[in-house]
């Protein structure tokens, strides 16, 4: 796939990748062997008919692929961005077990685009029923629920803290991986479906999860708000002036649009050398961005190496190919000061790999006497997040140890009527899992309230079911059993 | 209650305290109910801004109103002075944020309120006052001209304690002269509540540490989010490290580290300065060109004209 030139593209926020054209998605298309046994489909958290897909791509058919793409997945330009997809379809694409597997990701995110383009969008026949159901936050989770909610005839109120809809895949993932047209536009097509969102309001504090349930009206309730409490390193220097969160500087920048400072009013930390500690999808888009703010070295700290990075392998090499200098195998050790409360270096400690852990992953271990210190003025924590306190804080909710939300297999919570799912069950993980838990939750929340929902429509293939929606189902009258 | 009756943040009163205190009352019903004691909101302006925290002065949960007192010093501070008029509508407003205040069963309390810190200190008194107990208020101002709402307080203190630092109204010198007149007279006071600059709640918490008072102080640091996300306001209390939005805004004044919160603090004083004179410069340029009726109102344009005022803000961010 074209991709911006590295030393272009380390200056600007326009995407990274270009996409497709018609023709390389032709070419692209033909490797699909159309295997018999599918590996791809049963790597796809959301189960999504891959080589169908791909073979209507194949006819020129864009948008009989774009109807086989959201019998499964209404964000289809969102994931075909953002998947890990090397750990799921296209790490057990049958081609990749002698070549480059099929670029499924990419052939996603072209036909999504194309079809935010061309203004398709599949809207259900949705025959409305009386529940009323209140998603809790407005990422991948609650999107993908309130979409299947709304699909099964419900009315659906999405709420949201911040000023604008789309949880993390606004405020945290930066425009040149994941543009705001496109989320919008993504949030245009749920709109379309009913789905209405409120924007600044703070559930648990404005009202809670009970009062939702008791006082104004919602049959169900769907908590996805996320994990975003970062950690911070507890090392010495942690609260010096020039020390900040990911999660603080993704946000300034891409919601808040600091980097447009000052024609936006939030101020964005600039800092000529950065150092960033973590290597996750978080780490890089730090770094990245950090770039792009004008930053003349950006450094990436990480304690393991880089086998164990938890980024995607696209993000690390897109990072290596702007400028990041790597230091695999180095964990910070202090922060130093330049006395008047500012970041002047960070002291680090050579680390070398030891026994697996729990995790599985060897542990690394510092080599004693190897500590060293360098210069750097701003320094960015992206070494994990914590569950937000706020719904225990405020609710019934039963929490786990670690302060997630407590979900059955079924993510139903310890409330009857509301069900959780993705970071704030799970931890930190993907936006394609939110999407798969909070598409879960709505096929346990259909059943709570006695909707109709025929087996998993969703990984049939499209022959019996229309956007989702088994063809058959529309006769039935819904009834919900008391 | 009707999930859809949101506000559209609609100002309904304004009142100006002085040339750079103003009060705003902003309709928000469902807010007016969920409001308590020790709460604070974000606020953002218009579609560019920023999102400051500001603390709940009062609300009113008959009128379904929230009320802020703002201090104009930074640059979006200022241009709501001008901009926001009855009538006119805020961008967005989220909250009741942050732990409420714990209204314990203290039966002497002292609430402080220095400068800005006398609004969101109001509800407290109000709820120990509502709670049963005796109230002694130890407000705090520079001067006479800056006084407000002496006779809100006086509704609900059993006794009020005025400084000011020139004497011009009430006796003179700091709220902590005047928390030592409550501490002379009254041998039993269980817990004292102090709001206001972060120098102020210092001194405050000083003041009570021989004596083991109980001293609570509402620390308000740079915010973005304002739910827990960006860590941006973390302080020091004690061995831990606790955000003011999540975990906050109250706590015990004698384990907050102030020296940490005042250096944090400064954080973004460089820029904030950048774009205040940028933005003070296009305004400028307006009047120029043909002054809008905007910059014609009584307080308009002012702002450029006053020297930077103490860091008496309530939102360090704006």
């Amino acid at each position: 796939m074209r991709e911006q030139d590295p030393q272009v593209r380390a200056k600007n926020f326009e995407e990274v990748a270009c996409g497709y054209s018609l023709e390389d998605a032709l070419r692209e298309s033909e490797r699909c062997l159309v295997c018999p046994d599918e590996p791809c489909i049963s790597g796809c958290p959301v189960g999504i008919n891959i080589p169908g897909f791909i073979q209507k791509i194949g006819e020129k058919n864009l948008r009989g692929a774009y109807d086989i793409l959201t019998d499964t997945n209404l964000l289809p330009s969102i994931c075909g961005r953002v998947c890990p997809q090397e750990n799921q379809c296209e790490g057990v694409c049958t081609v990749g077990d002698s070549l480059e597997p099929v670029a499924i990701g990419r052939l996603e995110r072209f036909v999504g685009d194309t079809a935010l383009k061309e203004g398709w969008v599949n809207i259900p026949y949705i025959e409305p029923n009386r529940f009323r159901v209140g998603i809790v936050g407005s990422g991948p989770a609650g999107m993908a629920c309130a979409a299947d909610m709304a699909k099964a005839g419900c009315d659906v109120t999405v709420y949201e803290a911040f000023h604008e809809p789309g949880g993390v895949l606004k405020y945290g993932i930066p425009d040149f991986r994941l543009p705001n047209t496109v989320i919008d536009a993504e949030i245009d097509n749920l709109k379309k479906f009913g789905v209405k969102f409120e924007c600044n309001t703070l559930v648990g504090r404005l009202f809670t999860i009970e009062q939702m349930i008791d006082e104004m009206g919602f049959h169900a309730v769907f908590v996805g708000v996320g994990a975003g409490y970062p950690t911070m390193l507890n090392i010495p220097g942690d609260s010096l002036n020039g020390v900040l969160s990911a999660n603080e500087m993704l946000t300034r920048c891409n919601l808040m649009r600091g980097r447009d400072f000052p024609n936006f009013d939030t101020p964005m930390p600039i800092g000529k050398r950065v150092a960033v500690v973590g290597a996750g999808n978080t780490a890089m888009d730090a770094m990245r961005v950090s770039l792009r703010l004008g930053a003349e070295k950006v450094y990436c700290i990480y304690r393991r190496s880089r086998t164990e990075a938890p980024a995607r392998a696209e993000e690390v090499h897109h990072a290596e190919q702007e400028g990041v200098e790597f230091h695999w195998l180095t964990a910070p050790v202090a922060v130093l000061d330049d006395g008047k409360g500012n970041v002047r270096g960070m002291r680090c400690v050579r680390m070398e790999l030891g026994e697996p852990d729990d995790s599985g992953r060897r542990r690394p271990v510092p080599v004693a006497g190897s500590e060293f210190d360098f210069e750097t003025d701003l320094i960015i924590y992206a070494i994990g997040t914590n569950a937000n306190p706020i719904m225990g804080q405020t609710s019934k909710l039963k929490l786990n140890k670690w302060g997630y939300i407590g979900a059955d297999e079924n993510l139903a919570t310890s409330v009857a009527g509301v069900f959780a799912g993705g970071d704030i069950v799970t931890g930190a993980a993907t936006v394609i899992q939110a999407m798969g838990a909070g598409r879960k939750a709505a096929r346990s929340m259909k059943a709570y309230l006695g909707i109709r929902d025929p087996g998993l429509p969703y990984i049939e293939s499209s022959g019996g079911t229309l956007f989702g929606i088994d063809t058959r189902e529309r006769n039935f009258a819904r009834v919900r059993i008391a | 209650m009707n999930a859809n009756a949101m506000s559209n943040f609609e100002i309904v009163t304004r009142e100006d305290f002085s040339d750079v205190t103003y009060l705003l009352e902003v309709r928000h019903p469902l807010m007016a109910k969920a409001a308590k004691p020790g709460q604070f909101v974000i606020v953002m302006l218009n579609e560019h801004g920023e999102r400051i925290p500001l603390t709940i002065a009062d609300f009113d949960r008959k009128k379904g109103t929230i009320t802020l007192v703002i201090q104009a010093v930074g640059k979006t501070t200022r241009q709501m002075q001008q901009e926001c008029r009855v009538g006119t509508t805020l961008y967005g407003m989220v909250g009741p944020m942050g732990i409420p205040s714990p209204i314990s069963h203290a039966k002497k309390v002292v609430c402080v309120g220095g400068g800005l810190g006398v609004a969101p200190i109001f509800p407290q008194a109000r709820g120990f006052k509502e709670a049963g107990a005796y109230v002694i208020g130890v407000l705090g101002f520079r001067s006479k001209d800056l006084v407000f709402w002496e006779d809100k307080f006086r509704s609900c203190c059993d006794e009020l304690i005025l400084c000011t630092n020139d004497g011009s109204a009430g006796m003179k010198g700091f709220v902590t002269d005047g928390i030592k007149v409550a501490l002379a007279g009254h041998s039993d006071i269980e817990e004292v509540i102090a709001i206001g600059p972060p120098v102020m709640m210092k001194a405050c918490a000083d003041a009570t540490r021989a004596a083991k008072i109980k001293t609570m102080v509402s620390v308000n640091p740079i915010m973005v989010d304002g739910t827990g996300m960006c860590g941006g306001c973390r302080v020091k209390v004690g061995d831990q490290v606790k955000f003011a939005c999540v975990d906050g805004p109250d706590f015990d004044g004698h384990l907050v580290d102030f020296d940490d919160l005042m250096v944090r603090l400064g954080r973004y004083t460089k820029v904030e300065k950048e774009a205040h004179e940028r933005w003070s410069d296009s305004c400028r340029m307006t009047k120029q060109v043909g002054a809008s009726a905007l910059h014609a109102l009584k307080h308009g344009g002012q702002s450029e004209l006053l020297e930077l005022p103490d860091p008496f803000e309530d939102a360090p961010g704006g």
